[in-house]
């Protein structure tokens, strides 16, 4: 790492706060800081922008797995000048990662058409709080967004069918008896209408839901409203985008109460009205995931923020008498002070550094410890690109497997996201998968990605290239054909403020932003007071009626 | 539309200005136009009067006529052509401002249909009609499926002119079927127009015979398809519509027609020696049927001068022409006939091409025979007539005398309809709270209740069916009476529906020669039906009910004592059926609520009135108690009557002496014998 060409010194080396990584919760915090009038210096260690949410060609793709995977060695901490420094680690959020290519010379030939997310399946609902923050600060003028197409639900059998969202949708479904067609309506309905009654005033003839109700767990109360077990699967796992298996009380992290359920499908369901040119309730960023902390880099970039990659810190520096934050060592050598500093995940002070260190300066480093997992949860991702769709004539589609629906010990849901060229992230006859599902340990989680691999795809013959034609006649004939997989597992990490020195979270297992977002702006009403983000740019992004609310969706 | 609010007024300043700017459009408009000005100046301040106000509809006749004064049919296409898209433009620009004008879409059609003049681009105005109709506007999450998202679509306007497109370009009818189809799916199917145009082409490609639309094979998709509608959004009522339409035709499709008559097939009647008279043959159909006259029934009987019997339909225009359900002739006998030394004799009655007002048609002639008794006996009433004393129970033994109603034709498809309703009765059953869903299972349930023919399984379905209103009734009050109405009708039919739950009702009553009684009191009738099975009631008690008209009773000719005290009865008018009862003998109306100052009931359409049409044109009718008596007059044998309880200015000796005067024959009034 110290091996970088001589770096011109920074001018001021003085800022009001230092951000480390460029990744969503960092960037928006960038944007908002700089908006606000305080000073800020962003770096990023990568080349390219969004850390741990970028978008990345194949091959880049592939040595950012690897390469992180790794620790680099420790160096030991030096005293000297008038602060102590404490040496950095970049540990790993990555385990278990294992790269296959299958068409090694096509994918080289496009190797530039993609752009490969790394927090991948990632979607945005279009009632977001991402989308409000866009709007809010003027970032929604540098992305462009696409509606995914359907939503789908599997099983073993491999068939997907459709996620009955609307009225419309329960109406054309083939799948659905009239009977389930008629309750699930009355529930949507019914929390419409609830939904409705809590933005009117206290108006009685609009049917709530009970205080009781919504206290008690969401998969009773669906109960309550005698839906079958299909249709409520479809709500808590492809609707309200629950993970774990809400009816195994054992094995369930969090059992969801109704008034959180009732959360999620409003979400849902104001997405789906939001924006008329919008097919359904999720969008996608055209050129891939990495363009949202890219858009807010750049508002931030506009408000004054200085920019630098391929800049890691390699310390911190601690008053020497009182162990506060001064500031951090650049990797060019440098020494840049601030008031605060917020740093990437990976972040941390290697164990043996600790040991050295005062009282007081460990509590100013609290956030860097690295802690052990409380829950000892784990994403496994997959990524797979392939030739052909999953679904004849869908090209953006997500696709839910509730648990237990793909085999019998399938704890939490697996989450596949199916893209295609015309969200510029490949090329034009291929498409990219992405998978997920929370875990307890790496191989439960490559398990069950692999399970849903197999029912979506083929791997291709890696022996007898001409029996594939003979082979073709059986079932698997339309299943698309796999050309390059990852699979890697990740630690999603909680953003933590600590004073001085604030963390920000990795990528969690859920697959929007919200609670990245909400992470960073309660962490923005730590650090600046609870003063308004963005507050002078919502006068000039205010919509007319012809807009749709300023957020460019393209057919 | 209803439940919408309107849009806020703007600013009167702003409308001020507008006014002004209209104002002077308008006058500068109306001078040219009264001076027949077509310059291309004048024809474009017309296009802008149309841009701000579309409705001016003499503006879109001077386009017209300024259209002719520039075309004719030896014109060249092109300039046609020009002239003609700016028709349309204009059209479309004044849609912008309101999309239902109908001067507006008027004048497309116009332009459109001109004869001689060839537009060249007539399927490209189908690709605009289908862009028009398919876009969407409003995007409120809260009102993701409120109408004003889907308003294009919903346009009725735009519908109509649609099938003035398609016959000009000649789409076919399945295209515009898979079109309605879409617009359903896609859209919304709470568009009424798409279903309404979907019932026209259906009827359409069935009544073609077209390929694949065979009625049975129709139909029973076009249920599958709806009830996806009903199913998933129980309160919207366009699905309901349509699926009440096809359950008409359903049910429709080759119906029967039946009748039942009094005397019925078997029967034996007696008559009384001492009276050389006549006796009612009542003929009841379920349809109205006209053609009833001497020719299309024959009478085979011992009686003479039966072949030129007279059939009367019991409404007020006696033409045997008319359509109506009764229809009554009067057989006379005469005690100097030779027959009448034998006691009995026997009566074949036929029938043969009677024609229903729904086409059914009687063609196989059917017929029926009766037994005519003489007995020696008094006739005539002596005392009072009482309604609670003097009744014998009913003995079983004359059940036989029990009329039910006859299928006349016979019945090719009547497993598949019976099939179809039982599909459509088990679905129905599975949406509990809808308010559509419990009245269209009560009818149902109704509609399969007659077509059961086992008398083991008969008015099994009725308890559901009251049970069924009486929900209604509590579900929504709205149409309450309309419910209660129906009510009554279930429970009438359940109690004749058997001979057994028939036979607790009746009594007969000693001193009037034992005639049959019917005690129908306290059951809260407020609506009188299955009179076809009551044809042979001569003596009725619905005292104590809900009902506010007599309406139903004129078929029972039979009839001559009635008590319809303690009921809502408003008016005279409201008992106009009574007076084709010509044996009325004993009318008791105490206790409701007859108003004495000229009420007309406000609950039939057609009632007598002064100003009504009906009634006998040439007699006179008193100011006062008009309406009393246009009803009393023509009930000549009526000995005996009961006004008490109502309005106090029946109980005066005016209104005592009016009586007597119109009822020469009148004995007791009011529960006193009146004195000479």
């Amino acid at each position: 790492m110290i091996d970088l060409p001589p770096y011109p010194p920074l001018d001021p080396s003085n800022y009001d706060l230092i951000i480390v990584g460029t990744g969503v919760s960092e960037s928006v915090l960038a944007a908002a800081a700089s908006s606000s009038g305080s000073s800020v210096l962003h770096l990023d260690p990568n080349p390219f922008y969004g850390s741990h949410f970028a978008s990345l060609s194949l091959p880049d793709l592939t040595s950012f797995l690897h390469s992180n995977s790794v620790s680099p060695p420790p160096l030991p901490p030096s005293n000297n000048h008038d602060f102590i420094s404490v040496d950095l680690v970049n540990r790993s959020l990555y385990s278990s990662v294992e790269i296959s290519s299958f068409e090694s010379e096509i994918l080289e030939e496009h190797s530039r058409r993609f752009n490969v997310d790394l927090c991948g399946p990632r979607v945005v609902f279009c009632a977001d709080e991402s989308i409000n923050l866009m709007l809010k600060s003027g970032a929604n003028n540098y992305v462009e967004f696409k509606s995914i197409d359907a939503s789908f639900v599997g099983d073993s059998s491999g068939e997907l069918r459709n996620v009955p969202d609307s009225r419309a949708a329960i109406f054309k479904d083939k799948s659905l008896t009239l009977l389930e067609k008629n309750q699930l309506m009355k529930f949507f309905k019914l929390v419409q209408s609830h939904l409705a009654s809590s933005t009117e005033n206290d108006d009685t003839t609009t049917v709530k839901i009970s205080e009781e109700d919504m206290e008690s767990p969401f998969v009773d109360f669906l109960t309550k409203m005698r839906l079958p077990p299909k249709i409520k699967s479809i709500i808590l796992y492809a609707i309200a985008m629950l993970d774990y298996d809400q009816d195994n009380m054992e094995t369930c992290r969090h059992i969801l109460k109704t008034k959180e359920g009732i959360d999620r499908m409003a979400l849902y369901i104001i997405s789906m009205g939001r924006f008329s040119n919008a097919l359904g309730a999720l969008i996608y960023p055209i050129y891939g995931q990495g363009e949202l902390p890219q858009a807010f880099c750049r508002r931030a970039a506009v408000k004054g923020c200085i920019y630098v990659l391929r800049m890691p810190i390699t310390a911190l520096l601690l008053d020497k008498e009182t162990g506060g934050y001064k500031g951090v060592r650049l990797a060019s050598g440098q020494e840049i002070f601030s008031q605060k500093l917020i740093l990437d995940p990976c972040v941390t002070v290697g164990l043996e550094s600790l040991s050295s260190l005062t009282d007081q300066q460990n509590e100013t480093l609290s956030v860097l410890v690295p802690k052990a997992l409380i829950n000892k949860e784990k994403v496994a991702r997959g990524i797979c690109v392939i030739r052909g769709s999953v679904k004849a004539d869908v090209s953006n589609a997500l696709i839910v497997y509730p648990p237990k629906s793909l085999f019998p010990e399938q704890l939490t849901a697996i989450r596949v996201m199916q893209l295609g060229s015309g969200l510029a992230v490949c090329p034009a006859d291929m498409h990219v998968l992405y998978l997920s599902t929370l875990c307890d340990n790496d191989d439960q989680g490559i398990k069950s990605l692999l399970s849903a691999m197999s029912n979506l795809i083929r791997l291709p013959d890696p022996e007898n290239h001409q029996s594939d034609s003979v082979v073709e006649n059986d079932t698997c004939e339309a299943k698309p054909i796999l050309l390059w997989r990852a699979l890697y597992v990740q630690e999603p990490v909680k953003g933590e403020y600590g004073g001085t020195i604030s963390s920000m979270p990795s990528p969690d297992g859920n697959l929007n932003y919200n609670e990245i977002v909400e992470s960073a702006l309660k962490l923005y009403e730590q650090l600046m007071g609870s003063e308004e983000l963005f507050k002078e740019e919502t006068s000039v992004e205010n919509t007319t009626e012809e807009n749709d609310g300023g957020v460019d969706i393209e057919d | 539309m209803h439940g919408r609010q309107r849009n806020e007024a703007s600013k009167p300043e702003e409308t001020a200005a507008k006014a002004l700017e209209l104002r002077s459009l308008q006058s500068q408009f109306m001078s040219n136009h009264h001076q027949k000005i077509y310059t291309q100046e004048a024809i474009q301040l017309s296009a802008k009067l149309l841009g701000i106000n579309p409705e001016s509809y003499t503006a879109w006749n001077y386009r017209k006529l300024a259209l002719e004064s520039r075309i004719d049919e030896d014109s060249d296409p092109s300039l046609v052509d020009s002239i003609i898209d700016e028709e349309l433009r204009v059209v479309q620009n004044a849609l912008k401002r309101n999309p239902k004008s109908y001067g507006a879409w008027y004048h497309r059609k116009w332009v459109l249909s001109k004869k001689g003049h060839y537009y060249s681009s007539l399927e490209k105005e189908l690709q605009l009609l289908n862009d028009y109709q398919k876009q969407c506007l409003v995007n409120d999450y809260q009102k993701q499926d409120d109408p004003k998202k889907q308003d294009n679509a919903r346009n009725f306007h735009a519908w109509n002119y649609r099938r003035f497109v398609v016959e000009l370009t000649e789409t076919s009818e399945e295209d515009e079927l898979q079109y309605t189809t879409d617009m359903i799916s896609d859209i919304s199917f709470s568009i009424y127009s798409a279903w309404h145009y979907r019932s026209v082409l259906v009827s359409s490609l069935v009544a073609k015979k077209a390929d694949g639309f065979m009625p049975k094979e129709t139909i029973r998709r076009e249920l599958d398809y709806v009830h996806n509608a009903i199913f998933t959004d129980e309160v919207e009522q366009s699905g309901w519509f349509y699926y009440l339409w096809l359950l008409d035709q359903t049910l429709k499709m080759e119906t029967p027609l039946r009748f039942s008559s009094w005397p019925s097939d078997g029967s034996i009647i007696t008559t009384f020696c001492s009276e050389s008279g006549s006796f009612p043959l009542i003929l009841y159909f379920d349809q109205a049927v006209s053609g009833v006259n001497s020719s299309t029934v024959t009478i085979d009987s011992e009686l003479q001068g039966h072949e030129d019997l007279v059939w009367e339909p019991v409404s007020d225009n006696k033409n045997s022409q008319v359509d109506s359900c009764v229809w009554v002739a009067h057989l006379k006998f005469d005690s100097g006939e030779p027959c009448f030394s034998r006691n009995e004799y026997k009566v074949k009655v036929s029938l043969g091409g009677i024609v229903s007002s729904m086409g059914c048609n009687l063609s196989t002639p059917y017929e029926f025979v009766f037994t005519v008794l003489h007995t020696v006996g008094e006739s005539s009433q002596q005392g009072i007539v009482s309604w609670t004393d003097g009744f014998d129970n009913w003995d079983d033994a004359q059940s036989k005398d029990l009329i039910s109603l006859i299928a006349l034709n016979a019945d090719a498809g009547f497993e598949w309809r019976k099939n179809a309703i039982k599909i459509e009765i088990d679905h129905l059953r599975n949406l509990p709270d809808s308010k559509f869903g419990k009245l269209i299972l009560a009818r149902l349930l109704m509609a399969e209740e007659t077509m059961i023919s086992d008398d083991a399984v008969k008015g099994f379905h009725y308890t559901e069916i009251l049970q069924l209103y009486n929900d209604l009734i509590a579900l929504d009050s709205w149409h309450a009476q309309y419910y209660k109405d129906e009510h009554s009708v279930a429970l009438l039919h359940k109690v004749t529906s058997s001979t057994k739950s028939m036979s607790r009702h009746l009594f007969r009553y000693r001193k009037m020669n034992n005639i049959v009684c019917l005690r129908l009191n306290n059951l809260t009738l407020s609506r009188i039906a299955a009179v076809e099975k009551l044809l042979f009631v001569q003596m009725l008690d619905l005292s104590h009910n809900a009902l506010h008209s007599a309406e139903g009773l004129e078929a029972m000719q039979f009839l001559c004592c009635i008590n319809l005290s303690h009921n809502r009865i408003r008016s005279f008018s409201a008992l106009d059926s009574l007076r084709h009862l010509k044996q009325l003998r004993v009318l008791d109306i105490s206790h409701n609520h007859i108003r004495g100052e000229n009420p007309v009931d406000t609950t039939r359409y057609l009632c007598s009135s002064p100003l009504s049409n009906s009634g006998e044109v040439g007699r006179e009718v008193p100011c006062k108690y008009w309406d009393a008596y246009l009803v009393l007059r023509d009930l000549m044998e009526m000995k005996q009557f009961d006004i008490r309880g109502n309005d106090l200015i029946f109980s005066g000796e005016e209104f005592s002496s009016f009586v007597r005067q119109v009822v020469p024959k009148l004995v007791w009034l009011d529960g006193h014998k009146l004195t000479n």
